[in-house]
């Protein structure tokens, strides 16, 4: 399969490239951000000797290129470099915080992404009946109503009211699982609700264009019924964007949900990412930009990577 | 009352006895439940505090970015974490005096110049080594010199010479000081071993708690010091949990996931309150949010000028549709009567026809340009747009520019010749003055230049007579009002929340918020 590891290349090299041009618009972008690292470390209580002491201390007053060089260098190799503000291994700390994220996600996905291809083939079987209208209205709603709207709701009333689960979902390490699948609870249900009505949406659109062919026809004189030629038949050749919209989906599952984090208090990328640009902590938030870059480039990578692979055409070329 | 009753509400108090059954029994003899549920709070508070459990609160202000180094402090859970871990050698009082810690008596000479501190015997680090006169020494010189980055420089500017005798450090001033012990509360002053030169952020210090996990800008938790010198201290875990979402913080108070909450919104503090199990606190203290104007440019250095704005502005408005009635009317100095040495001077009042006339007599002519931001304080836009319309009927064109909260700090406060903000404010006028009002102060945000202020402020610093003192703050708030760059519209109350979980809530305390910070060390939670 020559084409299809040629193919495959090119994605991923294309990808390599993007990253680095994006690395490049993230230092850019950070350099000429208004404002100074130093002034917003010491806040409304800084004098100008201690703003002078600090400025020197952080390096402020290197040429950009030279620091755009060392900070990539870095990054290639692991090495994100020391936070501004507090001195700690930006590295260790991302980690941590990121791993948060993505069990976050991660529970956000294996709830929502099932859910929602089923609630599509739903509305596919059951095209323009009422569950197909009820699907479509209450998903619809959800994603309609802000995200932070809805967080408030369910925390008043799961949390403060019936007090089911905790409004404030705070995890660290000596949680056991089942507790730590608790605090998420208010936040992967508000996650969830949010992301259900795009994929579901396409998964219905997609699915809804194959049946228009001549197979889906065939299987349906051949005496199959509805569920198993959407499963058998159209679901297979409606792959590739429906794995488009979900990663989609799975990468604001990572980078989009600061609201969520702090209106749960969760500690997450996001928060950790606004606290470090209110402070102008610069090498952080290169550091987070360039991770968010990653994780939509990849997602985006692997969707694209999964088309090619669903193709038939490309899968056994003549 | 009944005797039995009495003995059965003390049983109930220490737990004995349930509540229920407490109130089942005071009915039996022929009480009703709202005698018999104060008779059961006033006998709680009576059986003193009870030791042990945990308390957890939710505070704003955390952020990733914290540091342990209390030089390094800027926000309340910075604060917070050192009030946990350490001490400063005195610490203010509710009565607005100040009470030893690190330092057991102090004392001054004469012309107030040099003040020696004792330091308390037998007391040590969170390490275990003992702490001797030689850490207090270097703490003071971590935290002053040219290459500190300590919030407290400006408090040491003044101090020329810190050395050690024995068990005593001696400070030698440049100028007389009769308010130096009140600058040695200052929370970034706590006293670290060795001064924290080697390790800033190590958290250890003389405190009533030790820090044991850090999780900085989402969670810390402390557990209670065995070998503290004092009494300080119920609960054996203390949690702090950072909850910057206002919404966020009132839903884990009232969903009991945290026991106290500081800065209730003022706009929902009345709902907040109506909740059975909750409990909402508002303490007045010396923060105010201001309306500041640079004296030094035009047109803010006519003084016709300012006058207008400071007729053409309704306090009482401001403190009803902005505080929310959870605070109290300004007078354009930034003193109010948390001071201890305070004179009330007639309250200016909102005068439109005053305005006007000053602003005819300026010779001024066209629109004010005031700028505001979210982050400026709680609510500045609002205030600013109902300044804006006082403004207006008095015949003063104010134009309101919102500037973005990125930034606000550093490119609008201070620089801006016009612009809203907010004082903390400081335990004493001395302080407050020289940190903000006298000509040559690093934050004179109101370039404020007034020969004789300067002098009564200096002449004030080393007086030791009370009374002749507290005629020189009454004319320096006088000239202040009347010549100032300073319009103070409101003093903000401190506005916190505890849960029934707890008890041992002290009104009136003096400074911070959450009694002065200490309320997770001084309540505790009801048996």
């Amino acid at each position: 399969m020559p084409l299809i590891i040629k193919l495959l290349a090119q994605r991923i090299a294309l990808g390599l490239v993007l990253l680095f041009l994006v690395s490049g618009l993230i230092f850019a972008g950070t350099m000429i951000l208004p404002g100074d690292v130093a002034q917003s470390i010491l806040g409304q209580s800084a004098t100008p000797e201690a703003l002078a002491n600090l400025r020197a201390e952080l390096g402020l007053n290197d040429p950009p290129l030279q620091r755009y060089i060392q900070w990539l260098g870095g990054a290639i190799t692991g090495d994100l470099g020391t936070a501004l503000t507090s001195g700690a291994d930006i590295t260790a700390s991302i980690a941590k915080r990121l791993s948060n994220t993505l069990f976050l996600a991660f529970w956000a996905a294996i709830i929502a992404v099932p859910l929602a291809i089923f609630l599509g083939l739903l509305a596919v079987r059951f095209k323009d009946r009422w569950p197909d209208k009820l699907i479509s209205a209450v998903t619809l709603a959800s994603i309609s109503i802000p995200e932070f709207l809805i967080g408030y709701v369910l925390m008043y009333l799961i949390a403060v009211k019936l007090r089911w689960f905790p409004s404030v979902a705070m995890i660290n390490d000596s949680m056991s699982l089942g507790d730590k699948l608790s605090a998420i609870a208010l936040p992967v249900t508000v996650l969830t609700l949010v992301v259900l009505a795009h994929m579901m949406r396409m998964t219905r659109a997609a699915i809804l264009n194959v049946m228009q062919s001549a197979y889906i026809e065939t299987a349906e004189l051949k005496g199959l019924n509805g569920f198993q030629v959407i499963f058998r038949h159209a679901f297979p050749n409606a792959i590739a964007p429906i794995v488009n919209v979900v990663m989609l989906n799975l990468a604001y599952l990572v980078v989009g949900v600061v609201v969520i984090e702090v209106v749960f208090v969760y500690p997450g990328m996001g928060q950790y990412l606004v606290d470090h640009v209110s402070k102008r902590d610069v090498p952080v938030v290169q550091a987070c930009g360039l991770i968010f870059a990653a994780v939509y480039i990849g997602l985006n990578m692997v969707a694209d990577v999964v088309a090619i692979l669903s193709n038939p055409r490309l899968r056994h070329p003549k | 009352m009944n005797d039995h009753l009495h003995y059965l509400a003390r049983h109930a108090a220490a737990g004995k006895l349930s509540r229920r059954d407490f109130m089942a029994k005071a009915a039996a003899l022929g009480f009703s439940a709202a005698a018999a549920g104060t008779l059961l709070t006033t006998e709680a508070r009576a059986a003193g505090p009870q030791k042990g459990g945990t308390i957890r609160m939710g505070l704003q202000g955390g952020s990733t970015t914290d540091s342990l180094d209390p030089a390094l402090s800027t926000n309340m859970v910075s604060l917070m974490m050192i009030r946990l871990w350490g001490e400063a050698l005195v610490e203010l009082n509710d009565d607005g005096g100040l009470d030893g810690k690190v330092a057991e008596s102090y004392e001054a000479s004469a012309d107030a110049k040099v003040w020696t501190f004792k330091i308390r015997k037998g007391i040590t680090f969170s390490n275990g080594k003992a702490v001797t006169a030689e850490d207090v020494v270097k703490t003071m010189e971590r935290h002053s010199g040219e290459d500190t980055k300590s919030g407290a420089l400006g408090i040491m500017r003044g101090i020329k010479n810190v050395s050690a005798d024995g068990d005593t450090v001696v400070f030698e001033l440049e100028t007389p000081n009769a308010d130096l012990p009140y600058l040695m509360a200052d929370y970034h002053l706590a006293i670290q071993p060795g001064g924290g030169m080697d390790d800033p952020a190590a958290a250890i210090g003389t405190g009533p708690y030790i820090i044991k996990d850090v999780d900085m800008g989402v969670r810390i938790v402390a557990e209670k010091n065995p070998n503290h010198w004092d009494d300080l201290g119920n609960a054996d875990t203390i949690e702090l949990i950072v909850i910057n979402d206002n919404t966020a913080r009132v839903a884990a108070l009232q969903s009991g996931q945290v026991d106290m909450i500081d800065r209730v919104p003022p706009r929902t503090a009345k709902l907040v309150d109506r909740a059975p199990n909750i409990k909402v606190h508002s303490t007045s203290g010396p923060g105010h949010y201001v309306f500041i104007m640079h004296t030094n440019t035009a047109p803010f250095d006519n003084n016709d000028v300012r006058m207008a704005l400071k007729y053409g502005i309704n306090r009482q408005e401001m403190v009803d549709k902005v505080l929310n009635g959870y605070g109290s009317i300004g007078n354009d100095s930034p003193i109010n009567s948390s001071y201890p040495m305070f004179t009330a001077v007639e309250q200016r009042e909102f005068d439109p026809d005053k305005a006007m006339h000053h602003l005819k007599k300026s010779g001024h002519d066209g629109e004010i340009l005031l700028r505001t931001s979210d982050n400026s304080f709680p609510g500045a836009p609002d205030a600013a747009a109902l300044f804006q319309q006082s403004c207006a009927s008095a015949g003063i064109d104010l134009n309101v520019k919102r500037e973005p909260n990125d930034g606000y700090w550093s490119e609008v406060w201070n620089k801006q010749p016009f612009c809203t903000s907010y004082w903390g404010g400081r335990p004493t006028q001395d302080q407050m003055f020289t940190t903000a009002y006298l000509s040559t102060a690093d934050w004179n945000d109101t370039r404020f230049n007034n020969e004789q202020f300067d002098q009564l402020l200096l002449a004030a610093r080393a007086e030791l007579d009370t009374a002749k003192r507290t005629q020189m703050y009454a004319d320096m708030g006088e000239i202040q009002r009347d010549e100032g760059g300073l319009i103070c519209p409101m003093f903000n109350d401190f506005v916190d929340a505890t849960s029934d979980r707890l008890d041992g809530w002290a009104e009136n305390s003096k400074g911070q918020p959450l009694m002065n910070a200490y309320a997770p060390m001084k309540m505790w939670v009801k048996a």
